[in-house]
């Protein structure tokens, strides 16, 4: 079994995920050029940074790089692919993911903790969680205000695709908890099959008690459970 | 046949625009009080094609590809 961590020009979260994934957790992770093949890993995190300068969009450039199409193909046979931040971006960008993630409602960069609530567990990411289960973890960015038409965010609430909310510390997803305007104070979400996991907190950034909180290493854990079990 | 292009690309009606509003906010403070502010980015390409409605063809397939995000923006394009 072995990772794969993609790095684009401008990522910047690269190393942290690979240290969770190679070091915290032991499961065998490799550095990946965004030139190279990524076809026989068992699973592929696209970590956080500002590929390409965020210009035009963020995540549109890194999006539309050849790589992606590889992505894509790699997660139609159902194995893992986490985006994390500027990783969610791209995977949105690239239509792997439904929505957009625009301007933060108050156009500054954001970086705190959050509460979130753990909306699905059926998936490849999230397992290892409880059904409303409320977790923390930081989140950094100026990008991260999701937004989907009222038809998509229909669908995807039909078809439980939103994996966290922002929430308050009782679980309830009001308007002062959430920190960038999401829609619906959605934080992540899946794919139709749960194993394309998009979000904005950073789970590799609370992946040891030693941060300040570890309910993050749990969507590492879940993800390496998962390819166990295949 | 050498066109110049000039694609705006702006945020569909009633999807927040965080930036505008933050203008508008700085605009009142100066004194100016408007209605609204929308912003938009503006890229300026030239191109060689054949004719104008290759130019044209190619210009709406690199907006649909990659300039705008269809889930959020409209576009326009002015060919000269």
């Amino acid at each position: 079994m072995t990772f794969a961590v993609i790095r684009f020009g401008g990522s910047n979260c690269d190393l942290d995920v690979y240290h969770v994934l190679n070091d915290v957790l032991g499961a065998p992770t490799d550095l990946v050029w965004y030139k190279d093949p990524v076809g026989e890993y068992d699973g592929i995190v696209i970590p956080g940074g500002f590929s390409y300068g965020d210009y035009l969009r963020a995540g549109a450039i890194a999006a539309r790089t050849p790589i992606m199409n590889s992505v894509k193909q790699f997660a139609s046979v159902g194995k893992p692919v986490l985006g994390i931040c500027n990783g969610f971006q791209i995977l949105v960008e690239s239509g792997l993911l439904s929505g957009a993630l625009s301007t933060n409602e108050y156009p500054k960069f954001c970086c705190k903790w959050v509460d979130l609530r753990i909306e699905k567990t059926d998936t490849t990411f999230t397992s290892k969680f409880k059904k409303g289960e409320v977790v923390r973890m930081p989140i950094a960015h100026k990008e991260g205000n999701f937004f989907a038409d009222s038809d998509t965010l229909k669908s995807m609430n039909l078809h439980q695709r939103v994996a966290f909310r922002y929430v308050d510390s009782e679980g309830d997803a009001t308007a002062s908890a959430n920190p960038n305007g999401s829609v619906e104070n959605i934080a992540g979400v899946v794919n139709k099959t749960g194993n394309v996991l998009g979000m904005m907190p950073h789970p590799e950034r609370a992946s040891e008690s030693v941060l300040g909180g570890d309910d993050g290493f749990r969507i590492f854990e879940s993800m390496v459970e998962y390819v166990d079990r295949l | 046949m050498k066109y110049s292009a000039e694609i705006t690309v702006q945020l569909k009606p009633g999807i927040l625009d965080p930036e505008g509003a933050t203008i508008q906010r700085a605009l009142a403070h100066l004194g100016y009080s408007v209605e609204s502010v929308g912003t938009a980015k503006k890229l300026l390409i030239e191109l060689e094609a054949s004719d104008i409605d290759e130019a044209r063809g190619a210009l709406d397939g690199m907006c649909e590809k990659l300039l705008a995000n269809p889930v959020v923006h409209d576009y326009s394009i002015e060919i000269q």
